[in-house]
């Protein structure tokens, strides 16, 4: 077993090293920073109202809690139909303990490629905006919260990702990820919002992800700009922990089920109707 | 080079082989198949088909399209759940063979365009290592890589990008992915499509040499007939679901009772003829006609007149 699983994390080191190494990937890790700076720039003077602190502050920390969603969730999604796609499933389903090593080697891809698109936008965001601090709190905050947030976010995309039968299908996830980012209070407080779309933004991880980074990034005083006036780390960790446990419930059945079909021919019939999509 | 290397394993090969053999306690079916059955919703692709393969043998399946053998494959394989019947592969259930099971089989499908953005060495390395807990004193695995990319004749692509390869070398992977936990069963589904002649030759070497030292049991298909006349022990022809011939070559021929061709020259005069009992007509040609006979030619039916009779026969029988 203990093998089984240095093979999964190597085989995650692997690709994320040819995921960094791939100009395209390189740009989509890049974009979001380059859209970040702008807003920055453009929003320069604005405070988060009823504070002092700069409305960039809330804006970065919001998109941090952004890409580790999408990495999370829509990256693991759309490796898992890709690859189902390119027949790497199967490969690893014809390999003794493969499944295994192809999961935990798309956790640590994930996770890698959710690290390194903060970094692309913390980096360049710290030298726009003042106020972030991260004191031993916050650090310890950051420990509990990014695993949870994957544990959240990563199981639920591979269900997903298994349901798809092809990449294209597994995009038009993406609309409504936008429509909940709009509501989650990311780039812009949550409580400038209607009272029944806080309620809906509360049922999803994103709004919590963003209020458990501003907890660890910033002042304690600044909860009071909050829902409730409080940063709510029970709440925020219950409702991660909901979704975490939604996922690891739902994901072994479907994965399995999704592996059992997995076939030959299932791979030539996909690859036969990803062609006549090309041609048509 | 590739040549060279592999005459002198042949030569060891034959030893280990017969090493092997002497400490083979019993000949215990690797496949054993009876009455498998396989519809989709209404339609049968597989009416009941039965085989054994033994250690060592290579088994070649022939049919048209749609005659079920990727689907008998499939399910041999594990991948596809049989409708009914019986199959046990290496002694298994395929429907319940387990990772240890799975350690001992090699797979070889039609086509694989996965982990494009690999190398090949990088790759094969990798899936070595899942057999790694698998190895015994008998068969150490994985095939160590540097020994595989040159057996498969990879070793100047060992760090090209997989999606770069050519299709003859990216079939050559496959091939090398297919062996690399020296499996005591391979299956190949249509290996060498898109081989060029040498790759082809090479391949059978190959072939030759997996039975030889490893005594690999190969089941394969392939739709080129002189393929399957040069690498098969035994010869399956699959048609409208069902084993409809199953023997060596010459067997089948002989199953078959084709016509032989005989060809003789007479006064400077050509002639062709098909007998049934070549053997009588030649005797009854020379008692005629006795010194005149020259450039006399006997060719027994080809695999390939044989293997289009069957699947006539075949097809008529179900229409």
């Amino acid at each position: 077993m203990m093998r089984v699983v240095g093979l999964g994390l190597r085989r995650g080191l692997i690709e994320l090293r040819q995921s960094l190494s791939s100009g395209t990937d390189l740009f989509g890790y890049a974009l979001p920073a380059v859209f970040l700076v702008i807003a920055l720039v453009w929003m320069r003077g604005s405070t988060i109202p009823g504070t002092e602190m700069a409305l960039g502050v809330h804006s970065l920390i919001g998109s941090l809690a952004l890409l580790i969603v999408v990495s999370g969730f829509m990256s693991m999604m759309q490796y898992l139909s890709m690859d189902r796609e390119d027949g790497t499933l199967l490969r690893a389903k014809a390999t003794p303990n493969g499944m295994t090593g192809y999961l935990l080697g798309k956790i640590v891809l994930v996770a890698g490629v959710a690290v390194i698109s903060c970094a692309f936008v913390l980096v360049p965001g710290l030298f726009l905006v003042d106020g972030l601090t991260l004191g031993a709190d916050g650090a310890l905050a950051l420990l509990w919260l990014l695993p949870l947030a994957f544990l959240a976010t990563m199981p639920l995309g591979a269900v997903l990702g298994a349901l798809f039968d092809n990449p294209r299908q597994a995009s038009l996830v993406m609309l409504p990820l936008f429509g909940l980012t709009a509501v989650s209070g990311i780039f812009y407080p949550i409580t400038a919002l209607a009272g029944w779309v806080q309620g809906v933004a509360q049922v999803f991880p994103v709004y919590w992800l963003g209020l458990g980074l501003r907890s660890a990034f910033l002042p304690d005083a600044l909860a009071a700009a909050e829902i409730g006036g409080s940063w709510r780390p029970l709440q925020t960790a219950g409702v991660l922990v909901a979704w975490a446990l939604a996922g690891l419930l739902l994901a072994p059945g479907i994965l399995r089920r999704m592996a059992r079909r997995e076939s030959g021919s299932a791979v030539a019939a996909r690859r036969e109707r990803a062609m006549t999509r090309m041609t048509v | 080079m590739y040549y060279e290397f592999d005459s002198v394993l042949d030569m060891t090969g034959s030893v280990l082989a017969a090493g092997a053999v002497a400490d083979t306690p019993g000949v215990d079916p690797v496949i054993e198949v009876r009455d498998l059955r396989m519809s989709y919703g209404d339609k049968e692709v597989l009416a009941g088909v039965d085989f054994t393969a033994v250690a060592g043998e290579v088994l070649v399946l022939l049919g048209p399209n749609g005659a079920g053998k990727t689907t008998t494959i499939e399910i041999l394989e594990g991948f596809r759940r049989r409708s009914g019947g019986e199959a046990r592969v290496l002694g298994v259930d395929p429907e319940q063979g387990a990772e240890q099971w799975r350690a001992r089989l090699g797979v070889v499908l039609q086509s694989w365009r996965d982990h494009s953005k690999w190398r090949v060495r990088e790759l094969l390395h990798h899936l070595g290592g899942y057999y790694a807990e698998y190895s015994t004193a008998s068969r150490p695995r994985p095939w160590p890589v540097d020994e595989l990319l040159d057996v498969v004749g990879l070793t100047e692509s060992a760090g090209t990008r997989i999606a770069r390869l050519s299709g003859g070398q990216r079939r050559r992977l496959d091939v090398a992915i297919g062996i690399v936990g020296r499996p005591e069963l391979l299956f190949l589904d249509e290996p060498t499509v898109g081989f060029d002649p040498e790759a082809r030759r090479e391949f059978h070497d190959l072939v030759h040499r997996l039975t030889d030292v490893d005594e690999t049991t190969i089941m394969l298909t392939t739709h080129d007939l002189d393929e399957a006349e040069k690498l098969a022990d035994r010869i399956l022809i699959l048609a409208h679901g069902r084993i409809v011939a199953d023997g060596s070559a010459d067997e089948l021929s002989r199953q078959v009772a084709g016509e032989t061709e005989i060809r003789w020259t007479r006064d400077g005069q050509r002639f062709v003829h098909s007998a049934a009992d070549a053997t009588g007509f030649v005797r009854e040609l020379f008692r005629q006609h006795g010194e005149a006979i020259g450039d006399l030619e006997v060719r027994p039916s080809s695999l390939e007149e044989t293997y289009m009779k069957l699947v006539r026969e075949a097809e008529g029988g179900t229409r």
